[in-house]
């Protein structure tokens, strides 16, 4: 028996302890926000913080949770409103949308992990995500408007 | 209103075509549109599988609260169509933008009119019927308030949500008006008052926010793979690697030994030519996606790999190289006289150029949940072509059309492999099999390995300049397996739309112009990927006349310019091309104006002629698709045979502006998605298999290569009465004959063969 807490929510589970933590996310809590789009860590449209680190969920066995804190797209905010998600909506940043929650993770973890952001941080860091559509410059500029406002 | 005739008259292959493919292989079964043709022609939308309609009951509705709901017809992939239609039928409804909200259609084309979601379309073809649709509810809303106070209706006004009658002041919101609006008839299309384009709040503003944009950004929206059922199992199958291939034998033991698997059910494989039917293979049906892909892992299969087991890219490519260099191929164009031009220039170039298959690779792979039982069939898919999907679903189960239900989820990309409803109807044979619903994924292996491929093409090009280095003959040889390969046995030439992608439509100021067209027969499975055949078109042209520039010694935004030619309307039916992308060649012409417009603007942004510091180079790239007018200027370094891309300028002409951010966007995909396709992207086959399974060896562009300076100028040459232009496509064309030009500039090395990869390396 797996004991983990997901949005800050208590859940165990006893299915396979490899299944890796998308599966378990989407299949069995429903929480669908969390994509599926390589399964080998190559796009990261599945990241998720796992105790506030940006993790790719697809390659993270479930049972490497145990006891462990994560945390989805869903549960970022209560709100909506963290200043990366904030910036997103303001600079129509999506287009498809489908690897944004993805995007917003490891933008939300980068912007709360580090000050003074600058351009190489944001390819380096933002590089482990792909975005099909091409949102690329949109997100460069929401990160670093979002730090801005982290800033204030 | 509608115009089905045509394809009616057509045999029932040309109509599966139509319908299958939309208008992009409509016009395949059709004579050319010349001008001689006695009985009326219908272009655009007229001439679309169902045509349009723009009745507002179909498309609006307004609740007792006032909340405006606007129905979607189009898919929404990323284009931000949900929004541009939204934002046309409010603004003519005279509504607040904050109280509408959006619904997505199911397939219904006799409800809806045209569905299918390619091509660059949507705007294109339903910016008039939408404006009417709005036109007409707002039209309705007004007759229910004159009713209601009992004066003539011209006294009264829609305006922000209410109307109005200014002279007893008095006022109606639209919620209070809208049962009694909704029992008025709809009023007569001719007489229809629409709005003054200067009265325009949404349409043309940049300041729109996403319909979408909540839900995104808090993870709640749902695409087709986000969908669940009660009851639902998940399934993966494992398909033939090679197309025409089939199962030899299966042994499933240990796969019905891992935990949650609960069935392993033979799919058979569909007769060849294929169209939308499905692979055939081994599905594994489980209680959740893992458990079905690790049952799949465990699956021992031997494949016959049926009559194409011996493709492999590197022998194709000599195959094509060998087509081109004979004179056997199809004439496709014949000018002037290219042969004596060529024999007497005294200056002569060649060059070929080899353009890679691709795959779309939407970010979302294929998936669909469908439930199969007690005669009837809901699906609920990302899909492109809604309709064709119903249709084919209605066959395959033996069903009648009207139970068989298709949900439109959003798309997590498209690229037209979303036009292909093959995934659904998988999703739907194994719901049936089960007698519950099964929801079906495609994993990223299963997307890469066996995708509806961008054609692989080579394009030989040949020129004679004169002695002032001015190009006067122009030999052009393309070579590719056609899209037509899906719907018809082997042909091995290009059908007139793919050609028409830039090639007999090109509007080139040279007076003895040749094409010709050797034949390529196809391995693969053949399909639309965004630009379609404007992407080796584009490639082979654009950099050819900067090869000609250099042979000239002349610089490449000149020569480029003097290449197009002084400002004209061409008719495209004049120079060769009867397809125009289904569009009215007098409403549409090709326009050199506003093509050296929109090259002349990227160049004086980028700077060009200005002095580069070693190891940068500038690059120019023009291109007509999708009727819009676009070009590219690029600014790159190349170090240690590394490609940098520091700015990158592009410009489009597509008329007037609907959604000016989304035409930006659009603009900004199209740059990132030709870097890559630069650069980078590749698909390969070895024994007739997909090298490429993932995103570890198909190398779609990451954050890291996107241009840090990226401007986009929408070059508007025209109020709202001109037509409307594409702009999903027509961005990606130029791009990357824009990045190699500048990495000519920049080390003298002439990319012929994409991508790039390490070919900068010494």
């Amino acid at each position: 028996m797996i004991t983990l807490t997901v949005n800050g929510r208590e859940h165990s589970f006893d299915g396979d302890p490899e299944m890796p933590l998308l599966w378990y996310l989407r299949d069995e809590l429903g929480l669908t926000g969390t994509k599926f789009g390589c399964g080998m860590a190559q796009c990261g449209a599945c990241m998720i913080h796992l105790d506030s680190y940006a993790t790719f969920a697809c390659i993270t066995p479930i049972s490497m949770a145990e006891g462990s804190e994560v945390s989805t797209i869903e549960g970022l905010t209560e709100n909506g409103d963290h200043p990366v998600q904030v910036a997103w909506r303001d600079l129509n940043v999506s287009q498809c949308g489908y690897c944004q929650a993805g995007q917003i993770m490891q933008a939300a973890a980068l912007v709360d992990s580090t000050p003074d952001l600058t351009d190489e941080d944001i390819d380096m860091v933002m590089s482990a995500n792909l975005c099909r559509c091409g949102t690329y410059p949109r997100i460069r500029a929401a990160i670093k408007q979002a730090a801005q406002a982290r800033a204030e | 209103m509608m115009q089905t005739t045509r394809i009616v008259n057509v045999s029932r292959r040309s109509l599966v075509l139509g319908m299958g493919a939309g208008g992009l292989v409509l016009a395949v079964g059709l004579p050319p549109r010349g001008r001689s043709q006695e009985a009326p022609v219908e272009f655009g939308a007229d001439a679309m599988p169902n045509g349009w309609r723009d009745d507002p009951n179909v498309f609006v509705s307004i609740d007792e609260d006032g909340i405006v709901t606007v129905t979607v017809h189009r898919a929404e992939m990323g284009q931000g169509v949900r929004t541009s239609i939204a934002m046309v039928v409010a603004d003519e409804l005279e509504a607040d933008w904050d109280r509408v909200r959006v619904t997505q259609a199911p397939g219904d084309e006799l409800r809806y009119g045209n569905q299918d979601t390619d091509g660059s379309r949507s705007l294109r073809h339903f910016f008039d019927p939408m404006r009417r649709a709005g036109a007409s509810a707002r039209t309705m809303l007004e007759l229910a308030a004159a009713n209601a106070w009992d004066v003539p209706v011209a006294e009264v006004r829609a305006e922000g949500h209410v109307v109005r009658h200014a002279s007893s002041d008095r006022t109606m919101s639209f919620g209070e008006l809208a049962s009694a609006a909704a029992v008025l008839p709809v009023p007569d299309r001719d007489g229809l008052r629409l709005k003054d384009p200067a009265s325009f709040r949404y349409i043309g503003k940049s300041d729109i926010g996403l319909v979408d944009n909540d839900d995104i950004t808090r993870g709640t929206t749902t695409y087709g793979i986000d969908v669940r059922r009660d009851g639902m199992l998940y399934a993966v199958i494992a398909r033939p690697p090679v197309i025409g291939g089939r199962v030899a034998s299966v042994d499933d033991r240990a796969a019905l030994q891992v935990a949650g698997v609960e069935r392993i059910v033979r799919l058979d494989p569909p007769a060849i030519p294929a169209e939308f039917q499905p692979l055939g293979g081994v599905a594994v049906i489980a209680r959740n996606t893992w458990a079905a892909i690790k049952g799949r892992e465990a699956l021992v299969i031997e494949w016959d790999d049926g009559p194409h087991g011996g493709y492999s890219s590197e022998d194709y490519k000599a195959e094509l190289e060998a087509a081109v260099r004979t004179s056997d191929g199809k004439l496709i164009l014949n000018r002037g006289d290219v042969e004596t031009a060529l024999a007497e220039a005294p200056t002569r170039v060649v060059a070929e150029y080899y353009i890679p298959h691709l795959a779309q690779a939407p970010m979302e792979p294929p998936a669909a949940v469908a439930d199969v039982r007690d005669g009837s069939c809901e699906v609920w898919a990302c899909v492109q072509a809604p309709q064709v999907t119903r249709l084919r679903l209605a066959e395959q189960m033996e069903l009648p059309e009207e139970d068989v239900t298709v949900n439109v989820t959003l798309l997590g990309g498209g690229f037209g492999r979303k036009s292909k409803p093959d995934f659904v109807l998988e999703a739907a044979m194994l719901s049936r099999e089960m007698g519950i619903p099964v929801k079906l994924t495609w994993t990223r292996e299963d997307d890469l390995h066996h995708s509806y491929y961008h054609t692989v093409s080579v394009e030989r090009l040949e020129a004679g300049l004169d002695d002032a280095g001015k190009a006067v003959a122009w030999l052009h040889r393309t070579a590719a397996p056609t899209i037509g390969s899906i719907f018809a046995p082997d042909p091995k030439e290009k059908l007139p739309f793919e050609l028409g992608m830039g090639l007999t439509n090109m509007p080139l100021d040279i007076p003895n112009v040749r094409a010709e067209n050797p034949q390529a027969p196809a391995h693969v499975r053949i399909g639309w990927y965004r630009s379609v055949s404007n992407i080796p078109h584009a490639f082979a042209i654009q950099s050819f006349i900067a090869e000609l520039a250099e042979a000239a010694g002349r610089d490449p935004r000149d020569y480029l310019l003097e290449v197009i030619g002084p400002a004209r309307l061409i008719d495209p039916s004049e120079i060769g091309d009867v397809w125009n992308y289904g569009e009215n060649p007098d409403r549409y012409p090709i326009d050199t104006g506003r093509l050296r417009k929109v090259t002349e603007t990227v160049a004086e942004a980028i700077g060009w002629g200005r002095e580069m510091p070693s190891g940068r180079g500038l690059g120019l790239a023009a291109h007509y698709s999708f009727v819009s007018h676009v070009a590219v200027a690029t600014e790159v370094e190349v170090v240690d045979g590394q490609v940098r891309i520091p700015r990158v300028e592009i410009a489009i002409d597509c008329g007037a502006h609907v959604n000016p951010d989304r035409i930006r966007s659009q603009m900004e995909g199209a740059v990132i998605m030709g870097v890559g396709q630069a650069l980078t992207t590749e698909i390969t086959f070895h024994d007739g298999r997909a090298q490429q399974g993932n995103f570890d060896s198909y190398l779609i562009p990451r954050m890291e290569i996107a241009p840090r300076d990226m401007n986009v100028h929408l070059v508007n040459s025209g109020g709202y009465d001109m037509p409307l232009g594409g702009v999903g496509e027509p961005g990606l064309p130029p791009v990357v004959p824009a990045i190699t030009n500048a990495i000519f500039a920049a080390t003298g090395q002439r990319i012929r063969r994409l991508p790039v990869a390490d070919q900068l390396r010494s």
